[in-house]
């Protein structure tokens, strides 16, 4: 995919992170565009998941600077409200609010934290739910949903803050084959519309497909990045070039 | 779990039965996961040998009675009224316990997940020491610590010894009710915290709003059966003083002064929590083996 892309939205510099004594992160930069698609991938505990977390704040970094949409997230005064509202996260397990319909889902957030209007934001959520093709199942409740069906009501419950980066974190590892393909879909769609996207995933085809730019991480660092036809199809890194030959 | 494979000529292949996973009845919690109180598990067979044994006893006896008494079944009758009364000193005492204890014990156990070290340890302490101290001890303590009148802006205010009892018997409620929600609130998924998080939630808003109301289902079966237990509990009135149903009970022995009423007299009073009980505790294990599973 080819898209015109202008401001850096998403900049890191040398964003270092340690659980205890164990370092995840060893010093990573990247910069993502504003409409960017960029896909992250790599083996299991070389710290993707977490770079994710770091950049809407839900883990707070040791050193280095994350940069959001102007707004520096490691200063000790950030203000979360501000940040979250310009980056939404899916996660692997859904996380839907089990005591609330997928509708509710979706609108709790902007009338509760945004403060606004409940009619319109029902009429937003609404049209989010039928964009994810979700709209017939508004009044269910996440537990009588399949996987994939929840991951999407989580996507429109992420979209409904009205982001402008949107994180992926392995949204389809959990889910059956046959619902796969439905998620993905849906990421497409908010590819496709310019919505920045930042995708931490598994699935090489799509990440093929989808992403303008493929980060491969390794133990705490950015071992190779590039266009996906470059990284996929000519691989410098030997540890690329090993972690491809497997997956692959 | 079946799994039956048929031999046919061509070796072997599974015939029309495949295996098939049928659904299974979880097993109750013997505990409750939170408070660590084991569950009353009352079943219907536990009633009916207690009405065959008052059967038995009251026959025995009143083979063995003098002519010229009233019988067994009639000495019950007449007192039942006043068993009754003394009853629902009972349950107007675990009524107010247990709310008393409810309120309280929800702020405690609030208290016990603030994000503020020292009021988290300040009330782990208080729910650790009211938790484990027996209750009649407490009850004593609280019997003897509260006078029994008090002056409120001149105005004298007698206490009874119900209403002192009953706040004696708040006081582990109170600690049990806040290991509850303390269990309820820690038993739901980081991830839950995480998402709100992620949607710009705050920390007061996502407990109020996301976590609490999830665990409040958690915590209604544990909560359930400590008011059973609370039920049976009242009783612990009778040594201090409280003109409760085994207070009467004793008291109507010793003004027939029948040893043949012994027996009958308390299984009576045994069955009357049992019929109260008994369907709270059904209705507990019932919610309790429901709710584990699509939590």
């Amino acid at each position: 995919m080819t898209r015109k892309l202008d401001e850096v939205q998403v900049s890191l510099r040398d964003v270092t992170k340690s659980f205890g004594a164990f370092e995840v992160l060893k010093g990573v930069s990247m910069d993502v565009r504003k409409g960017e698609v960029v896909c992250i991938i790599g083996p299991s505990g070389s710290g993707k998941s977490t770079l994710l977390r770091c950049i809407n704040a839900l883990v707070p970094i040791n050193s280095g600077s994350i940069k959001v949409a102007g707004i520096e997230v490691n200063d000790k005064r950030l203000d979360e409200l501000a940040l979250r509202r310009r980056v939404g996260m899916v996660f692997q397990s859904y996380n839907l609010f089990p005591h609330r319909t997928a509708l509710e889902n979706v609108m709790m957030a902007p009338i509760h934290v945004l403060k606004q209007d409940k009619e319109t934001v029902r009429k937003l959520a609404i049209k989010l739910l039928e964009k994810v093709r979700m709209g017939e199942k508004a009044n269910a409740y996440p537990g009588q949903l399949s996987g994939g069906q929840q991951q999407r009501v989580a996507i429109a419950r992420s979209l409904a803050m009205q982001p402008e980066v949107m994180m992926f974190d392995e949204v389809t590892a959990a889910l059956d084959p046959e619902t796969v393909k439905e998620v993905l879909i849906a990421i497409r769609e908010l590819a496709e519309e310019g919505m920045t996207c930042i995708l931490v995933t598994h699935e090489m085809g799509f990440a093929r497909e989808i992403a303008d730019t493929v980060y491969f991480t390794d133990r705490g660092v950015i071992v190779e990045y590039g266009p996906p036809a470059e990284l996929f199809g000519n691989p410098k890194d030997p540890r690329t070039q090993a972690f491809l030959a497997q997956i692959l | 779990m079946t799994c039956k494979a048929t031999k046919n000529s061509q070796g072997l292949q599974f015939g029309g039965t495949m295996p098939v996973l049928h659904p299974v009845r979880l097993p109750h919690k013997h505990f409750c996961p939170y408070s660590g109180v084991p569950y009353v598990n009352f079943h219907i067979w536990h009633g009916v040998l207690l009405i065959a044994t008052l059967a038995l006893v009251v026959t025995a006896s009143a083979s063995t009675g003098d002519q010229g008494r009233l019988g067994i079944w009639d000495t019950l009758v007449k007192w039942t009224p006043l068993l009754l009364s003394g009853f629902s000193v009972n349950l107007l005492m675990s009524i107010a316990a247990m709310a008393i204890g409810t309120v309280f014990g929800v702020i405690l156990g609030l208290c016990q997940i603030s994000l503020m070290p020292q009021i988290r340890t300040g009330s782990w302490l208080l729910t650790q020491i009211f938790r484990n101290s027996p209750w009649l001890v407490t009850l004593f303590y609280v019997m003897y610590v509260i006078p029994f009148e008090f002056d409120l802006f001149g105005t004298r205010i007698a206490l009874s010894d119900w209403s002192k009892a009953t706040f004696g018997l708040s006081l582990p409620v109170m600690a049990n009710v806040s290991e509850i929600v303390r269990g309820g609130v820690q038993s739901i998924p980081a991830v839950q915290w995480e998402a709100a998080r992620g949607l710009a939630f705050n920390h007061r808003q996502t407990l109020w709003m996301i976590i609490l109301p999830q665990a409040a289902k958690r915590m209604l079966p544990p909560w359930m059966n400590l008011y059973a237990i609370l039920t049976m509990a009242t009783v612990l009135g009778n040594i201090v003083g409280v003109t409760e149903a085994l207070t009467l009970t004793r008291e109507i022995i010793a003004a027939e002064a029948r040893t043949d009423l012994l027996l009958p007299l308390y299984g009576y009073v045994l069955l009357m929590f049992f019929l109260y009980v008994f369907p709270i505790s059904r209705l507990t294990i019932y919610l309790e083996r429901k709710w584990a599973v699509d939590a």
